[in-house]
């Protein structure tokens, strides 16, 4: 691992504890990230020259300003950005990229969100005032809301289904699969403190849940909730004038990529959730001249448990069509061949949306740096982050422990 | 005499209902949705394809946790028809039950009135039952 003055670094990187703030707002969670991420990398805000701000629910409010004005107004360029459940990693390839271009060598990145008890995510029921009159409106023509009448477009039923349909195409995928991954994510969220819920459930547990939509009961969906991280990126010019301690703890960035979909023709009825991430994980790969037998560990995009294991295929982590084995084998498992979602992945550790993208960077950086405490997956060198958000964005980014 | 509408204008009412997509005139990408021009090729001409009342569940969910006015259980599916062109939708007249549906399962189209409007004007939707 050579060090190339190309190369873009994490500095600094924090995350706050995912969970329900009532009375605190994106504001203040966003500045806690930021000030701690700052700290971390043993920085200033008057040393950076960009800063990228994702938050979902308040895209249009300027958020990434409002934190300036708690942390440090210095007049340098803000990037509000907003890409569903992978608007965190836009906002870190952002400043990423300032940087590979030149523009700047030392950024902030900030994912942010207060979700609140939101509930169920995606397009609900409609309800309208006045006379009930059927008028053909929007781009299907609808006469009333199609949720519930022509199948499902809510976010469990989404990922049900496109389990569901890796089961159709691999023969001998089960519910108890399934089930193996909310399982293990949960077992692994006891050991951090930072995850949302730190609690353990059996896999009868979890079989025996609250249906939401089959396969997925209610403990293998991710709760909604409200948290923020923030990474400090430098360029690798920059990185090497500053102090040992610093140089030591920095984190490579090998890899940083950001899809979306290409045309398919069944991704027009329902999002197709693996050809996006096929393609972003092939990149990334590429980019950092890695292959995902090298990886020490994984975070990715386990919104629902049936999520996670297409996701074991479209990542390449197991053979094409062995993402039922995978589980069985017990590889994910912190102590297996390839741990995955270590930190309790969105399932335990909770996923405020715009925070999910830049918290998934944190989680793998501190491994990569010896520091996870109790969950610390040993020897770690090499670790892959994941996200998709529907509609559809993906980002793969690929982490390295700096050369000692 | 009651008249009636399509939930969505894809779906064409008569003696025998049918789905009709726009094709892309110059790939035969398939699309529901009102067109700007097309997602695989960039053509912007688009002639209207009648899609197979048949075809095979190529995925399902069985609905139990939604948003209020929404009824549950139910079976959302994505079904692929026969010759070409894939749908979503409900399948109906099946117990919502994970051993009553089968991945690959042969379905037909059906359609039925899901409400009348205060003018008396009945709305019907399609679904998918066991062929």
């Amino acid at each position: 691992m050579a060090k190339s003055s190309d190369d873009v670094w994490i500095l600094g990187a924090s995350m706050t504890k995912f969970g329900r703030y009532p009375g605190r707002d994106v504001v203040d969670l966003g500045s806690e990230a930021a000030l701690a991420a700052l700290s971390d990398g043993d920085v200033k805000i008057h040393d950076m020259q960009v800063m990228a701000v994702g938050n979902l629910a308040e895209a249009g409010g300027m958020v990434g300003q409002r934190i300036q004005k708690q942390i440090g107004q210095t007049g340098i360029p803000v990037y509000n950005v907003a890409n569903a459940c992978a608007t965190g990693a836009t906002a870190v390839r952002t400043v990423y990229m300032a940087i590979k271009s030149g523009e700047a060598d030392m950024g902030l990145a900030v994912g942010v969100e207060v979700m609140g008890k939101a509930g169920l995510l995606g397009s609900a029921g409609r309800s309208k005032e006045g006379p009930n009159v059927y008028e053909p409106s929007g781009r299907y023509g609808a006469v009333m809301s199609p949720e519930g009448i022509l199948g499902t477009g809510v976010m469990p039923g989404v990922f049900a289904q496109a389990g569901m349909e890796y089961a159709y195409e691999n023969d001998g995928v089960t519910f108890e699969q399934f089930a193996k991954v909310a399982e293990k994510n949960h077992a692994h969220s006891v050991l951090n403190p930072l995850a949302q819920y730190q609690k353990a459930f059996s896999l009868e547990e979890i079989k025996a849940a609250e249906m939401v939509a089959y396969p997925n009961t209610l403990l293998m969906c991710c709760p909604t909730g409200d948290g923020a991280a923030a990474v400090v990126l430098v360029s690798g010019e920059k990185l090497a004038s500053l102090s040992d301690e610093q140089r030591k703890r920095a984190v490579k960035i090998s890899a940083s990529v950001l899809t979306s979909d290409p045309w398919t023709e069944r991704g027009q009825v329902q999002p197709d959730v693996n050809t996006l991430t096929r393609n972003a994980a092939d990149a990334a790969y590429e980019k950092a001249g890695v292959s995902p037998q090298d990886l020490d560990l994984v975070e990715l995009h386990d919104c629902f448990a049936t999520a996670e294991l297409l996701h074991y295929d479209n990542l390449r982590l197991c053979e094409p069509g062995g993402a039922g084995d995978f589980i069985d084998s017990g590889a994910p498992r912190r102590d297996g061949r390839t741990p995955v979602n270590v930190s309790g992945g969105l399932i335990s550790k909770g996923h405020p949306l715009g925070a999910t993208g830049v918290a998934n960077l944190y989680e793998v950086a501190t491994h990569l740096r010896g520091e996870a405490g109790d969950r610390q997956v040993p020897e770690a060198k090499v670790g892959l982050t994941h996200v998709i958000g529907l509609g559809s964005a993906c980002a793969v980014h690929i982490l390295e422990k700096a050369a000692s | 005499m009651s008249t009636t509408v399509p939930i969505v204008d894809y779906l064409e009412l008569g003696d025998e209902p049918r789905l009709v997509a726009k094709s892309c005139s110059s790939c035969g990408a398939l699309y529901f949705d009102r067109r700007n021009a097309c997602a695989r090729c960039g053509g912007t001409d688009f002639d209207r394809r009648p899609l197979a009342g048949q075809g095979k569940v190529r995925t399902f969910t069985i609905v139990q946790r939604a948003a209020p006015g929404v009824k549950v259980p139910y079976v959302s599916a994505v079904v692929d028809l026969d010759g070409g062109g894939s749908v979503k939708s409900n399948l109906v007249d099946v117990e919502p039950a994970p051993e009553q549906v089968t991945l690959g399962m042969p379905v037909r189209l059906v359609t039925y009135s899901v409400g009348t409007d205060d003018q008396g004007t009945e709305a019907v939707a399609f679904g998918f039952a066991p062929a």
